[in-house]
Protein backbone atom coordinates (compact mmCIF):
# COMPACT_ATOMS: atom_id res chain seq x y z
CA UNK A 1 0.00 0.00 0.00
CA UNK A 2 2.03 3.35 -1.09
CA UNK A 3 -1.25 5.18 -1.41
CA UNK A 4 -3.51 6.77 1.21
CA UNK A 5 -5.71 3.80 2.76
CA UNK A 6 -9.64 4.47 2.05
CA UNK A 7 -11.90 4.57 5.23
CA UNK A 8 -12.71 0.91 4.28
CA UNK A 9 -9.23 -0.11 4.38
CA UNK A 10 -7.94 1.86 7.55
CA UNK A 11 -10.74 -0.12 9.42
CA UNK A 12 -10.31 -3.05 7.81
CA UNK A 13 -6.78 -3.17 9.26
CA UNK A 14 -7.37 -0.99 12.75
CA UNK A 15 -6.90 -4.63 14.54
CA UNK A 16 -3.12 -4.85 13.51
CA UNK A 17 -2.78 -1.06 13.90
CA UNK A 18 -3.68 -0.47 17.31
CA UNK A 19 -1.78 -3.64 18.31
CA UNK A 20 0.99 -2.62 16.78
CA UNK A 21 1.77 -4.76 14.19
CA UNK A 22 1.05 -2.62 11.00
CA UNK A 23 4.60 -2.30 9.32
CA UNK A 24 6.07 1.54 9.55
CA UNK A 25 5.27 2.44 6.50
CA UNK A 26 1.71 1.45 6.40
CA UNK A 27 1.28 2.62 10.18
CA UNK A 28 2.33 6.07 8.56
CA UNK A 29 0.09 6.09 5.77
CA UNK A 30 -2.64 5.82 8.76
CA UNK A 31 -1.72 8.03 10.61
CA UNK A 32 -1.53 10.64 7.84
CA UNK A 33 -5.74 9.28 6.98
CA UNK A 34 -6.38 9.95 10.57
CA UNK A 35 -5.26 13.27 10.34
CA UNK A 36 -7.41 14.55 7.82
CA UNK A 37 -10.17 12.06 8.42
CA UNK A 38 -12.30 13.30 11.55
CA UNK A 39 -14.86 9.96 11.20
CA UNK A 40 -11.96 7.70 11.22
CA UNK A 41 -10.17 9.58 14.23
CA UNK A 42 -13.81 9.10 15.86
CA UNK A 43 -13.77 5.45 15.09
CA UNK A 44 -10.50 4.84 16.10
CA UNK A 45 -10.55 6.53 19.31
CA UNK A 46 -14.43 4.78 19.74
CA UNK A 47 -12.61 1.45 19.07
CA UNK A 48 -9.84 2.10 21.92
CA UNK A 49 -12.49 3.32 24.57
CA UNK A 50 -14.61 -0.32 23.74
CA UNK A 51 -11.59 -2.12 24.38
CA UNK A 52 -10.55 0.02 27.44
CA UNK A 53 -14.56 -0.13 28.63
CA UNK A 54 -14.34 -4.07 28.67
CA UNK A 55 -11.33 -4.34 30.87
CA UNK A 56 -12.78 -1.63 33.14
CA UNK A 57 -16.57 -3.78 32.99
CA UNK A 58 -14.81 -6.68 33.95
CA UNK A 59 -11.75 -5.46 35.97
CA UNK A 60 -12.84 -7.08 39.46
CA UNK A 61 -10.45 -8.49 41.37
CA UNK A 62 -10.33 -12.64 42.16
CA UNK A 63 -12.98 -12.78 44.85
CA UNK A 64 -12.31 -15.52 48.12
CA UNK A 65 -14.06 -18.41 46.70
CA UNK A 66 -17.38 -19.98 48.39
CA UNK A 67 -16.39 -22.15 51.13
CA UNK A 68 -18.34 -24.67 49.79
CA UNK A 69 -17.04 -24.88 46.35
CA UNK A 70 -13.57 -25.20 47.94
CA UNK A 71 -14.67 -28.13 50.30
CA UNK A 72 -16.37 -29.50 47.04
CA UNK A 73 -13.19 -29.27 45.26
CA UNK A 74 -11.01 -30.99 48.20
CA UNK A 75 -13.63 -33.85 48.10
CA UNK A 76 -12.84 -34.60 44.50
CA UNK A 77 -9.41 -35.57 45.60
CA UNK A 78 -10.85 -37.58 48.25
CA UNK A 79 -13.24 -40.16 45.82
CA UNK B 1 3.11 -3.22 23.22
CA UNK B 2 -0.30 -5.34 24.33
CA UNK B 3 -1.84 -6.25 21.78
CA UNK B 4 -4.97 -5.29 22.62
CA UNK B 5 -5.36 -0.97 23.62
CA UNK B 6 -3.56 -0.37 26.33
CA UNK B 7 -4.89 -0.65 29.99
CA UNK B 8 -7.03 1.43 31.16
CA UNK B 9 -5.97 3.42 34.74
CA UNK B 10 -8.92 2.67 36.26
CA UNK B 11 -9.06 -1.07 36.51
CA UNK B 12 -4.80 -2.40 35.46
CA UNK B 13 -5.99 -6.30 34.83
CA UNK B 14 -4.22 -8.71 36.85
CA UNK B 15 -2.41 -11.44 34.91
CA UNK B 16 -4.49 -14.25 34.22
CA UNK B 17 -2.66 -16.51 36.93
CA UNK B 18 -1.06 -15.70 40.09
CA UNK B 19 2.81 -16.34 38.25
CA UNK B 20 4.74 -19.11 40.85
CA UNK B 21 8.59 -19.13 40.84
CA UNK B 22 9.91 -22.74 38.66
CA UNK B 23 11.19 -23.86 42.33
CA UNK B 24 8.13 -23.11 44.12
CA UNK B 25 6.24 -25.53 42.01
CA UNK B 26 8.73 -27.77 41.34
CA UNK B 27 8.26 -28.13 45.35
CA UNK B 28 4.25 -28.15 45.28
CA UNK B 29 4.32 -30.68 42.26
CA UNK B 30 6.94 -33.27 44.27
CA UNK B 31 4.42 -32.96 47.61
CA UNK B 32 1.03 -33.33 45.16
CA UNK B 33 2.74 -36.41 43.56
CA UNK B 34 3.85 -37.93 47.09
CA UNK B 35 -0.19 -37.00 48.25
CA UNK B 36 0.42 -34.29 51.03
CA UNK B 37 -2.81 -33.66 51.75
CA UNK B 38 -1.75 -30.05 52.81
CA UNK B 39 -0.48 -29.37 49.34
CA UNK B 40 -3.48 -29.89 47.80
CA UNK B 41 -5.40 -27.39 49.75
CA UNK B 42 -2.76 -25.09 49.20
CA UNK B 43 -3.13 -25.59 45.49
CA UNK B 44 -7.41 -25.26 45.57
CA UNK B 45 -7.02 -22.48 47.62
CA UNK B 46 -4.52 -20.56 45.40
CA UNK B 47 -6.04 -21.35 42.09
CA UNK B 48 -9.44 -21.39 42.67
CA UNK B 49 -10.20 -17.62 43.38
CA UNK B 50 -8.60 -16.95 39.48
CA UNK B 51 -10.54 -20.15 38.03
CA UNK B 52 -13.98 -19.36 39.35
CA UNK B 53 -13.57 -15.44 37.88
CA UNK B 54 -12.59 -16.66 34.08
CA UNK B 55 -15.85 -19.45 34.49
CA UNK B 56 -17.91 -16.27 35.78
CA UNK B 57 -16.67 -14.31 32.88
CA UNK B 58 -17.25 -16.87 30.43
CA UNK B 59 -20.50 -18.73 31.49
CA UNK B 60 -21.73 -16.19 33.24
CA UNK B 61 -24.06 -18.59 35.25
CA UNK B 62 -23.16 -18.92 39.04
CA UNK B 63 -23.93 -22.67 39.11
CA UNK B 64 -22.33 -23.29 35.95
CA UNK B 65 -19.02 -21.64 36.66
CA UNK B 66 -18.68 -23.54 40.34
CA UNK B 67 -19.39 -26.80 38.26
CA UNK B 68 -16.80 -25.65 35.46
CA UNK B 69 -14.12 -24.96 38.42
CA UNK B 70 -14.91 -28.95 39.66
CA UNK B 71 -14.73 -30.18 36.21
CA UNK B 72 -10.77 -28.50 35.96
CA UNK B 73 -9.84 -29.79 39.05
CA UNK B 74 -11.56 -33.29 37.93
CA UNK B 75 -9.16 -33.31 35.08
CA UNK B 76 -5.93 -31.55 36.99
CA UNK B 77 -6.16 -34.42 39.68
CA UNK B 78 -6.38 -36.82 36.93
CA UNK B 79 -3.75 -35.63 34.98
CA UNK B 80 -1.05 -34.65 38.00
CA UNK B 81 0.86 -37.30 37.22
CA UNK B 82 1.48 -37.00 33.59
CA UNK B 83 1.93 -33.10 33.79
CA UNK B 84 6.12 -32.97 32.79
CA UNK B 85 6.54 -28.94 33.52
CA UNK B 86 5.96 -27.80 30.19
CA UNK B 87 4.49 -24.97 31.59
CA UNK B 88 3.91 -22.87 34.81
CA UNK B 89 1.78 -25.33 36.91
CA UNK B 90 -0.74 -22.54 37.56
CA UNK B 91 -0.85 -21.52 33.73
CA UNK B 92 -1.61 -25.45 32.65
CA UNK B 93 -4.52 -25.17 35.10
CA UNK B 94 -5.46 -22.11 33.61
CA UNK B 95 -5.87 -23.97 30.43
CA UNK B 96 -7.30 -27.06 31.47
CA UNK B 97 -9.97 -24.46 33.25
CA UNK B 98 -10.25 -22.75 30.29
CA UNK B 99 -11.09 -26.13 28.38
CA UNK B 100 -13.59 -27.10 30.84
CA UNK B 101 -15.55 -23.80 30.48
CA UNK B 102 -15.68 -23.90 26.89
CA UNK B 103 -17.04 -27.61 26.46
CA UNK B 104 -19.88 -26.52 28.74
CA UNK B 105 -20.18 -23.74 26.17
CA UNK B 106 -20.98 -25.92 23.50
CA UNK B 107 -23.52 -27.68 25.10
CA UNK B 108 -25.17 -24.93 25.73
CA UNK B 109 -28.54 -23.79 24.14
CA UNK B 110 -28.75 -20.99 21.83
CA UNK B 111 -29.43 -17.73 23.24
CA UNK B 112 -30.73 -14.73 21.53
CA UNK B 113 -27.81 -13.12 19.76
CA UNK B 114 -27.42 -9.97 17.97
CA UNK B 115 -26.33 -10.42 14.19
CA UNK B 116 -23.03 -8.86 14.32
CA UNK B 117 -22.30 -8.45 10.33
CA UNK B 118 -25.18 -5.92 10.79
CA UNK B 119 -23.43 -3.99 13.43
CA UNK B 120 -20.30 -3.61 11.18
CA UNK B 121 -19.49 -0.27 9.31
CA UNK B 122 -20.65 0.03 5.63
CA UNK B 123 -19.16 1.96 2.94
CA UNK B 124 -19.62 3.59 -0.43
CA UNK B 125 -18.12 2.30 -2.94
CA UNK B 126 -15.30 4.84 -2.94
CA UNK B 127 -14.46 3.13 0.18
CA UNK B 128 -15.39 6.48 2.71
CA UNK B 129 -17.27 5.40 5.46
CA UNK B 130 -21.44 5.68 4.48
CA UNK B 131 -22.44 7.38 8.30
CA UNK B 132 -19.38 9.25 9.25
CA UNK B 133 -18.21 8.16 12.92
CA UNK B 134 -19.24 10.98 15.92
CA UNK B 135 -16.74 11.48 18.86
CA UNK B 136 -17.77 9.97 22.02
CA UNK B 137 -18.61 11.99 25.20
CA UNK B 138 -15.92 12.43 27.64
CA UNK B 139 -15.48 10.28 30.66
CA UNK B 140 -16.75 12.74 33.60
CA UNK B 141 -20.21 13.08 31.89
CA UNK B 142 -20.89 9.55 32.52
CA UNK B 143 -21.95 7.36 35.80
CA UNK B 144 -19.29 4.91 35.71
CA UNK B 145 -21.57 2.01 37.61
CA UNK B 146 -24.19 2.56 34.77
CA UNK B 147 -21.33 2.12 31.91
CA UNK B 148 -19.72 -0.90 33.28
CA UNK B 149 -23.17 -2.11 33.11
CA UNK B 150 -24.08 -1.29 29.80
CA UNK B 151 -20.86 -2.65 28.75
CA UNK B 152 -21.42 -5.81 30.26
CA UNK B 153 -25.15 -6.00 28.48
CA UNK B 154 -23.73 -5.79 25.61
CA UNK B 155 -21.05 -8.12 25.67
CA UNK B 156 -24.05 -10.69 26.66
CA UNK B 157 -25.76 -9.54 23.72
CA UNK B 158 -22.79 -10.45 21.21
CA UNK B 159 -23.11 -14.34 19.91
CA UNK B 160 -20.86 -17.32 21.89
CA UNK B 161 -18.16 -17.42 19.32
CA UNK B 162 -17.68 -13.28 19.47
CA UNK B 163 -18.03 -12.94 23.24
CA UNK B 164 -15.38 -16.10 23.94
CA UNK B 165 -12.80 -14.15 22.09
CA UNK B 166 -13.22 -10.56 23.66
CA UNK B 167 -13.18 -12.35 27.38
CA UNK B 168 -10.48 -14.43 26.25
CA UNK B 169 -8.23 -11.68 25.03
CA UNK B 170 -9.60 -8.92 26.16
CA UNK B 171 -10.47 -9.14 29.29
CA UNK B 172 -8.49 -12.60 30.42
CA UNK B 173 -5.67 -11.34 28.32
CA UNK B 174 -4.59 -14.34 26.54
CA UNK B 175 -2.23 -13.79 23.50
CA UNK B 176 -3.32 -14.54 20.09
CA UNK B 177 -1.57 -17.66 20.18
CA UNK B 178 -3.67 -18.76 23.61
CA UNK B 179 -6.81 -18.06 22.58
CA UNK B 180 -6.24 -19.69 19.14
CA UNK B 181 -5.10 -22.47 20.79
CA UNK B 182 -7.84 -22.66 23.13
CA UNK B 183 -10.83 -22.68 20.61
CA UNK B 184 -9.10 -24.39 18.05
CA UNK B 185 -9.40 -21.97 15.43
CA UNK B 186 -6.21 -20.50 13.34
CA UNK B 187 -4.32 -17.35 14.95
CA UNK B 188 -5.57 -15.63 12.50
CA UNK B 189 -9.32 -16.55 12.75
CA UNK B 190 -9.05 -15.29 16.36
CA UNK B 191 -7.59 -11.73 14.76
CA UNK B 192 -10.41 -11.44 12.71
CA UNK B 193 -13.37 -12.81 15.02
CA UNK B 194 -11.93 -10.26 17.81
CA UNK B 195 -12.03 -7.29 15.10
CA UNK B 196 -15.53 -7.84 14.14
CA UNK B 197 -16.47 -8.36 17.88
CA UNK B 198 -14.97 -5.19 18.85
CA UNK B 199 -16.65 -3.11 16.36
CA UNK B 200 -19.60 -4.69 17.07
CA UNK B 201 -19.57 -3.73 20.41
CA UNK B 202 -18.51 -0.20 19.56
CA UNK B 203 -21.59 0.30 17.72
CA UNK B 204 -23.92 -1.45 20.28
CA UNK B 205 -22.22 1.42 22.58
CA UNK B 206 -22.02 3.97 20.13
CA UNK B 207 -25.84 5.39 20.31
CA UNK B 208 -25.62 5.88 23.62
CA UNK B 209 -22.07 6.96 24.25
CA UNK B 210 -22.05 9.63 21.32
CA UNK B 211 -21.76 13.42 22.09
CA UNK B 212 -24.89 15.08 21.41
CA UNK B 213 -25.53 16.64 18.37
CA UNK B 214 -25.99 20.67 18.45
Amino acid sequence: MTALPTCRELISFLHEYVAGELPPPQAALFEAHLARCPSCAAYLASYRRTVELEKEAFGAEPEEPPRELLDAVLAIRRR
Amino acid sequence: MPASAPRSVHAPAPPPVPPTAPDADAALLARLRAGDDAAYGELVRGQTPVLLRLARRLLRDEAEAREAVQDAFVAVFRNLAGFRGQARLSTWIYRIAVNACLARLRVRAAQPEVDVDALLPRFLPDGHAAEPSVPWRPDAALERSEVCARVRECIDRLPETYRTVVMLRDIEELTTEEAAAALGISPGAVKVRLHRARQALRALLDPWMREERA
